[in-house]
């Protein structure tokens, strides 16, 4: 099961070609590291030995078929499995060097944000969904520049700033998530968490999101949970393949996609299953 | 096969009619009893009988405005005592309770939510009447309290567990602690829907007569305090009923239409609150 994930923290340290043909190797560096970890949900093991790093500034996408566990490996950076009672990891997880699990959780997900499959604002105003996080943090900073701030970084600036005390459901679906990529980017995380982001989202609201996404890992690291291998390719830097909980493969994305080293990845990317 | 066809058919037809009429049955059934009112007390209702105290025996008039306040009153102070109590552990059942705890709280309110109201009522008797060895307003609303407990704590579970998974989540991502995501997100898009059972609850409690009779007693006059007994619209009626007097049954009839129209005004309120609707769209 983990012939080739073991090779998978190192490789970030190898020479790799820079994921868009641009990064040069020598400035990659690691943001979140996994070592070991396995994931348990009540006695059914879910998630078997992964190793994986999270370069800094980049786009890791996680891929594989409906139950492989990517989603699970994703809420395993901000701990967000705690929220089911019979959940239970082992291993390490580093974010800067620091272990995640001995840290205080609420401090953890300031920094490591998160971004869900459906949309889902909070039932106030536009401005008060954005203007959530850094409110329960105790920002000293003036909340308006914040919401502000952030619906530009988020891309919807433009669309709301006109109505930012209207309620947050009268935002069209792709409004709606870019409202919860602006709330999450609010408190500046140092990582972006996304889960499957536009699976409940029509083309133009996706490709909208993509762009964003580009934009973003500029001053975030960000992880992408996909079922859409194309999206994967297109967006992301490093892609990790994941089959019945183990991680098979992990490259550069344009590796991954034209030459995987594996016959299970191969398969999967060429459509034989999922 | 054209038999069987008229046989299904028929039956068809049979079924609709007796389903038909039993619903038509349920709904006069209010009709009736609100036409009956109407027509019994509502010329009693009248501006004295909002205004003026009962008229002794046998002198014309008078009005129930002592029993008015004191309903009021008591619901204010039942409310003060069973919805903080219900709310919370409404709570505690949707968001913290284990499946054991939950199990025992949740089977306790329902119990509680079946007790006879009469067996709540000498409950409160022997707490706050026997030890104090007066009837009062206090004992009153606590039985009624006690009444509201199990509807306010039931319903506010369902509707926070209506709540979507994903907005707690939300809350919690962002690095609310659990308390902070409840009190920040979960109620505040369940309100509606607890605000909603809470006045339910109050209309229920509003017509209980027996847990009131050996508390809150009833009273010719204002009540003095809140540590005396006072009247009510519901032991109104059933004093002024059983008497023999034909003035005292008119204004029975006149108290049966007020309390009604009281307990349909809330209810409509709670439907109102309820229809524009829960405050999260469901997905």
């Amino acid at each position: 099961m983990t012939v080739t994930s073991n090779s998978a923290l190192s490789f970030n340290f190898a020479p790799v070609p820079g994921a868009a043909g641009r990064a040069p190797a020598a400035e990659l560096s690691l943001r979140m590291s996994l070592a070991k970890v396995n994931f348990f949900y009540g006695s059914k093991q879910t998630l078997f030995d992964i190793n994986l790093g999270i370069a800094a500034g980049r786009i890791t996408s996680l891929i594989g078929p409906s139950g492989c566990g990517k989603s699970t490996l994703l809420r395993t950076l901000n701990r967000m499995y705690e929220t089911l009672s019979h959940a239970r990891l082992t291993g390490e997880i580093l974010l800067d060097g620091a272990n995640i699990l001995a840290q205080d959780v609420t401090q953890l997900r300031r920094r490591v944000g998160m971004v869900f499959q459906r949309p889902n604002p909070f039932p106030k105003s536009i401005f008060e969904n954005v203007a959530y996080g850094p409110r329960i943090n105790g920002t000293s900073k003036d909340l308006s520049e914040i919401v502000e701030a952030s619906l530009r970084r988020a891309a919807l600036w433009d669309e709301v700033k006109n109505h930012l005390h209207k309620s947050a459901y009268e935002l069209s679906g792709g409004q709606q998530q870019r409202l919860c990529i602006a709330r999450a980017l609010a408190v500046e995380p140092e990582v972006l968490l996304l889960d499957e982001p536009c699976s409940a989202l029509d083309p133009i609201s996706t490709a909208k999101i993509e762009e964003l996404l580009v934009q973003l890992k500029e001053t975030c690291t960000i992880v992408i949970v996909t079922h859409n291998m194309q999206q994967a390719a297109r967006v992301s830097d490093f892609t990790a393949f994941l089959l019945n909980g183990a991680l098979v493969e992990f490259s550069p994305t344009p590796q991954l996609f034209t030459t995987p080293a594996d016959p299970r990845t191969e398969a999967y990317i060429t459509g034989r299953f999922g | 096969m054209t038999a069987r066809l008229l046989w299904r058919k028929g039956l068809s037809a049979v079924m609709l009619t007796l389903t038909g009429v039993c619903a038509l049955l349920a709904l006069s059934l209010l009709f009736f009893i609100l036409g009956y009112l109407v027509y019994h007390g509502g010329r009693s209702v009248n501006w004295d009988f909002f205004t003026k105290l009962p008229a002794p025996v046998g002198e014309p008039g008078g009005g129930m405005a002592n029993a008015i306040l004191g309903s009021a009153k008591l619901l204010l102070l039942a409310s003060l005592i069973g919805v903080p109590i219900g709310f919370f552990g409404g709570v505690y059942l949707a968001e913290f309770g284990g499946r054991t705890a939950g199990f025992f709280v949740r089977y306790a309110a329902d119990l509680l939510n079946g007790t006879p109201s009469i067996v709540i009522g000498i409950f409160a008797y022997a707490l706050l009447v026997l030890p104090f060895k007066h009837f009062s307003t206090f004992a009153g609303a606590f039985a009624l309290g006690i009444m509201m407990i199990p509807i306010t704590l039931r319903s506010t579970e369902d509707f926070l567990r209506s709540v979507p998974r994903e907005l707690r989540e939300g809350a919690l991502a962002l690095g609310a602690s659990k308390w902070r995501a409840i009190a920040s997100v979960v109620i505040p898009a369940a309100y509606r829907g607890i605000l909603t059972a809470v006045l339910l609850a109050v209309a229920r409690v509003a017509g209980e007569t027996a847990p009131l009779l050996f508390t809150a007693f009833s009273n010719r006059f204002w009540s003095p305090g809140w540590n005396q007994p006072t009247a009510s619209l519901p032991v109104m009626i059933y004093t002024y009923a059983v008497s023999p007097y034909e003035d005292w049954h008119r204004q029975a009839w006149a108290a049966g239409v007020v309390l009604l129209a009281l307990v349909l005004l809330i209810n409509i309120l709670a439907r109102t609150v309820l229809a524009r609707g829960v405050s999260v769209p469901r997905q």
